[in-house]
Parts: structure tokens; C-alpha cells; sequence
């Protein structure tokens, strides 16, 4: 048996071959409404059990769903955001099983005729590689209740002796979409999800907390030699709570797909749940197992057809994107991937840094001043860098006078901590308050003889070849300065000075 | 059409419904009889009629966002066949969802 992963779990040996994981990600997300997709109980996280359901959530005879408006907006907000097409013609479909979290025995959802069809996500992974994957279609359903698995020793299905079922989820707007098999690493499964979140975030379409259950997913992983273009037989993951789930679950069952070949077994095709705790996947169900769900139109829905003039209102309502975001910061401003990632994914932190750019027109030093002081204060204060009174044009003053050399690091760094809670215009600051960088040698040399005078022992200790001294003496003639001496111009004035002076 | 081509014990699988061997015979007839009927629909010119998904000639019925009173919990939770605390309870269940 020999299996290699090299680092970024992409590269994969086999016997001595080169193979690759093909990997596709169906996710759920439920959309972010006032109220359920067919029906006007509220749809909130956290109520108390059962307490957002009616007849229609329920599943009671004779209670018909009307579907909601917003819901429908939002998912084809989401396709047009990745470029997918919207048919004109949509219908909901009933989705037909068994389970006691589903009160109605079936669930409505969309079969040939989903809301959004193709579209690419787009992303870059941390190392700075840009990654492209096709969506086949994002389609809405219902989502169901939530079952507890009472009397087993850790609250799983295993061992329980009943379960409990509150139904304040059953019936919330719940988008699942799903990919093509165009991902090839665990790494990529996670960028990929994150782009996912970032743009229906700034959508405002969901919260997308996967904690609280708002974004689910699963994955289709298989292997096969690189550049082949069949698909080798593909496995179901489930049961992936966290991103770090995800990236661990996808990358345990690529190397055990790949232990398997290599030992000359065969992989079969079944659902394996990720077992968080064991750090392996289990096998769930077998295809032989797989359910039948005779879909059907739901003839308690009336189709939804849209216009031109519909799709193209919804295209216009479309917010700023983090992807064409992301691309002006990574090719244009040439941020770093990493930055242009904190920026974009600090909530008010890109547009500060937007129209601070389009002031200062320094996109670098700008940068260094949002990620550096402005993101330390924030951290510090506990208040968004947008909410403070610092506004982008205070910072515009700040990034113009230090890059004119009108004050040091040092002032500018003070400066921004006073506007940042006061307020006001640093440039009127530091003209009102004397505060300008000296750099004019002669008066430099005022204060360097000054702490020449005033250390002569350090001063003999750095003539005497103790270079680490200078950083001291630099530093008192900053305090002498108050701050405001040019600290490069101090360091040269000193070791001249020093130099021909006498000891 | 023979009832022959129903399988009347994978669908009452489906519908979780226990039948009988007697009964998957009597309702394998019945069901026969409806796919013949539908064999003399299939007769009907059709070719130039749209296919539709539903009935009722009317498109994009919706609603606003805008939340209603739910039931009362201690009303819903009567008509549950048990119930423990503020929950429904069900019996054990024996494998993952659909």
C-alpha cells in the first residue's frame, strides 16, 4: 500500500500514480426572512419549541401554502450575484418521503424547474490561486423541523430510545446549492463555501452561520488518475458541522479512498456521516438503500414566471459584491490575498478603505493604516472603524501628510488615536499644534547636541563600539523633540555628530 | 396494460403501507385498471397542447413578508399523538433523513 498527500491535500499518489480528488458540494442555506417560505409564522433561530407553527408548517388537511414573496427575490438575487440564469419558468415540486421532522410526509422543493440555473463561483485560495467552480443550480424548498434523539448517552440517533420534534424550522426558505464536481481538494471545499458565505452575506439573503444551522452541507467526493476524464465512484459525506469539519471530513475520505485503491479494493458507492469525535466517516447507507422520491408538481402551487423587466429590477437592487471587490483589491490595488480577505470579510471595513483610496489615491499606505492602527483600535475600543470619528477623510489628511513627510510615524500614529475618539482634522491638528516633522538638519542638530550633552555615558558607550545604544539615544532625541524630529534624520545627525565630536 | 407492471409491494414500501398478499393482488388489479384508463387518454391528439404542471390558469401567487400569529402551543401540542414537554415525541427513529 502506498498513499501520498502532498501539502494542500491536491496533490495525491496512488501505487505510484498521480491521482486527484473531484469533489462537489450540495449546500443548504436558509434564507433570511421575516417569515417561512409558505406560511406567515416567523422565521427566527432560538424561539421557543413549536412556537412559530400553523396549520400550513404543520401539515394539517387542507391547509394550503402561499409562497413568499422575498424568499423568491432573494434566491434569484443569489443566482444573478454568480451569473446564473433565470428561467422564466419555475414551479415548486413535492419531494415524497418519511420522516418525522417533515409533518406533511413530503417536502416542497423544486425537481426540473429550479429558480437559478449555472453561474461560477469565484474565489482565491489562501496560497493566491484563483479558482473558478460552476454552480448547476441553486433551487428553494422548505426546510424541515429539528429532531433531539432523547435517551441515548450523547444526544445522537445511535442508541436513542425516541426522539422530539419542534417544527419552528419546518417550513423556513431554504436554498440548496449545488455544484458542479469541479473541486479538487479539501482547501478548495472550504474557499469555496466561504465565497458562498461572503456573497450571501453582503446580499443580506442569510446569516450563514453554520453553528446555528443556517448554512448545512454535504459533499460528493471521489478520486481518479489525473486528467482523466471519467468520474471514479463517488462516496456522500454528511454530517459537517464547521468549516474545520468540512476541511477534515473531505480530506479524511479522499485519503481513505485513496488507502482503498491502493490496497486494490474497490470504492462503493454509498452516504457516509463524518464522525467529529472518531475523526473518520461511517457509512450510513448503502445506494442499494437510496430513496425514490417520486417527485411531482405540487398542485397546491401555481407556476412563477418572471419578465425581463423582473429580473432585471432584482439585478439593479444587487448590493456590492465581494467578488469583483475582491478582484479590484487583489489585480488592481494589488493588495495581498490575505489583506484583501480582512478587508473585504471586517463588516464596514472595505468601503472605509474605498473611499479613503479614492481620497489619499494611496492604496498601500491607506492599507497599512486600515489593517494596522485603525483595525488595533477597533479591536481595542470594541467599535467598528466605520463608527468611529475618524472618518475616511481624517485618514485621507493622515496618509497625505506622512507621505509628504509632514510628520513621522510616531505623530501620525498619536493623531490617529485622538481624532479617532474626538474627531477633527488632522491636518488642522498638527498645523494648530505645531506638531509638523522637523526635518530641516539644522534643527535636528539642535536636538541631537542636546542628548549628546545630556548622555555623554551612553553616548561614550556607543563610540565604544555598543551599537544597541543608538536605538536610546535616537529615542531621546524623539522625547526632546516632542515627537516630532524626522527619526531617520535624528539617527544620521547623531552618528555624524558623534563621530566628530570629541570624546 | 397488465398490473404486472406496477410493482404494488415496492410502492406500498414506499407509502409505508403493510399489505397482505391478497391485498397487493386486489389493489395491483385496481391500479392495472387506472393505467388502462390512462392508455385511452394517451390515445387523445396531444401535439399541439403545452405541457403544464398545473391546472389552474394563473401564475406568480404570493404573499408578502409579513409575519401572522401562530398557533398557541399548548393548542398544537393536544393534537400531537404524544407529547413530552414543549415537544412532539416520536418513536425511536432507525435511520438518517431523505
Amino acid at each position: 500500500m502506498s498513499v501520498t498527500a502532498a501539502a494542500g491535500d491536491s496533490a495525491l499518489q496512488v501505487n505510484g500514480g498521480a491521482y486527484e480528488a473531484v469533489i462537489g458540494i450540495e449546500c443548504h442555506v436558509e434564507l433570511k426572512t421575516e417569515t417561512k417560505m409558505f406560511c406567515g409564522c416567523r422565521n427566527v433561530f432560538g424561539s421557543e419549541p413549536n412556537t412559530n407553527v400553523c396549520p400550513v408548517c404543520l401539515g394539517y388537511p387542507g391547509a394550503l401554502p402561499v409562497p413568499n414573496r422575498l424568499a423568491i427575490e432573494a434566491i434569484v438575487k443569489a443566482g444573478l450575484a454568480f451569473g446564473a440564469e433565470i428561467p422564466p419558468f419555475s414551479k415548486f415540486d413535492r419531494k415524497n418521503y418519511f420522516y418525522p421532522d417533515m409533518p406533511k410526509n413530503y417536502q416542497i422543493s423544486q425537481y426540473d424547474t429550479p429558480f437559478t440555473r449555472g453561474g461560477v463561483v469565484s474565489f482565491w485560495l489562501p496560497d493566491g490561486t484563483q479558482r473558478q467552480i460552476r454552480l448547476t443550480r441553486i433551487h428553494l424548498e422548505e426546510d424541515t423541523g429539528k429532531s433531539i434523539h432523547a435517551g441515548s448517552t450523547d444526544g445522537r440517533l445511535g442508541g436513542s430510545t425516541h426522539s422530539l420534534v419542534d417544527f419552528n424550522r419546518a417550513g423556513v426558505p431554504l436554498m440548496e446549492c449545488v455544484s458542479e464536481p469541479d473541486i479538487r481538494s479539501a482547501v478548495e471545499a472550504v474557499a469555496y463555501l466561504e465565497a458562498l458565505k461572503r456573497t450571501f452575506v453582503a446580499l443580506g439573503v442569510s446569516d450563514v452561520k453554520m453553528e446555528e444551522g443556517s448554512l448545512r452541507c454535504d459533499a460528493n467526493v471521489s478520486i481518479r488518475p489525473t486528467g482523466a476524464s471519467e468520474l471514479g465512484t463517488k462516496t456522500e459525506i454528511k454530517n459537517m458541522n464547521s468549516f474545520r469539519s468540512v476541511q477534515r471530513a473531505i480530506g479524511n475520505e479522499i485519503s481513505r479512498q485513496a488507502e482503498a485503491l491502493s490496497r486494490g479494493e474497490r470504492i462503493v458507492q454509498e452516504t457516509r456521516g463524518w464522525d467529529e469525535v472518531a475523526e473518520t466517516t461511517i457509512v450510513q447507507r448503502s445506494k442499494e438503500e437510496a430513496h425514490d422520491y417520486r417527485y411531482f408538481p405540487d398542485p397546491d402551487l401555481v407556476p412563477i414566471e418572471f419578465a425581463a423587466r423582473d429580473i432585471a429590477r432584482l439585478r439593479d437592487e444587487l448590493v456590492t459584491l465581494p467578488q469583483p471587490r475582491l478582484e479590484r483589491l487583489i489585480l488592481h490595488d494589488r493588495v495581498s490575498v490575505v489583506q484583501a480577505h480582512q478587508l473585504i470579510d471586517t463588516p464596514g471595513l472595505a468601503d472605509y478603505y474605498e473611499e479613503t483610496v479614492a481620497l489619499s489615491e494611496a492604496p498601500q499606505a491607506t492599507l497599512n493604516f486600515v489593517l494596522g492602527e485603525l483595525s488595533r483600535l477597533a479591536n481595542e475600543t470594541a467599535t467598528a472603524v466605520a463608527s468611529s470619528a475618524l472618518t475616511p477623510k481624517a485618514l485621507a489628511e493622515i496618509v497625505d501628510l506622512t507621505s509628504r513627510g509632514a510628520i513621522n510615524s510616531k505623530t501620525a500614529k498619536d493623531i490617529i488615536a485622538r481624532v479617532w475618539s474626538e474627531g477633527g482634522s488632522p491636518a488642522e491638528i498638527v498645523e494648530r499644534e505645531g506638531l509638523g516633522q522637523v526635518s530641516d538638519p539644522a534643527a535636528v542638530d539642535g536636538f541631537v547636541r542636546e542628548v549628546i550633552a545630556a548622555q555623554a555615558e551612553s553616548v561614550e558607550n556607543f563610540r565604544n563600539g555598543k551599537e544597541t545604544v543608538l536605538k536610546f539615544l535616537i529615542g531621546q532625541v524623539m522625547k526632546t523633540s516632542r515627537g516630532k524630529a524626522d527619526p531617520k534624520l535624528a539617527e544620521e545627525r547623531l552618528r555624524a555628530l558623534i563621530a566628530g565630536s570629541d570624546p | 396494460m397488465s398490473s404486472g407492471q406496477i410493482d404494488v409491494a415496492y410502492v406500498a414500501k414506499l407509502a409505508r403501507l403493510a399489505l397482505s398478499s391478497d391485498e397487493v393482488e386486489r389493489f395491483g388489479a385496481q391500479l392495472g385498471a387506472l393505467l388502462e384508463h390512462v392508455q385511452t387518454l394517451q390515445k387523445l391528439p396531444t401535439a399541439d397542447v403545452a405541457a403544464t404542471a398545473q391546472v389552474i390558469p394563473s401564475v406568480n401567487v404570493m404573499r408578502d413578508d409579513v409575519a401572522r400569529p401562530s398557533l398557541p402551543r399548548d393548542v398544537v401540542l393536544e393534537a400531537a399523538p404524544q407529547r413530552q414537554g414543549s415537544y412532539f415525541r416520536v418513536p425511536r427513529i432507525l435511520g438518517e433523513p431523505g
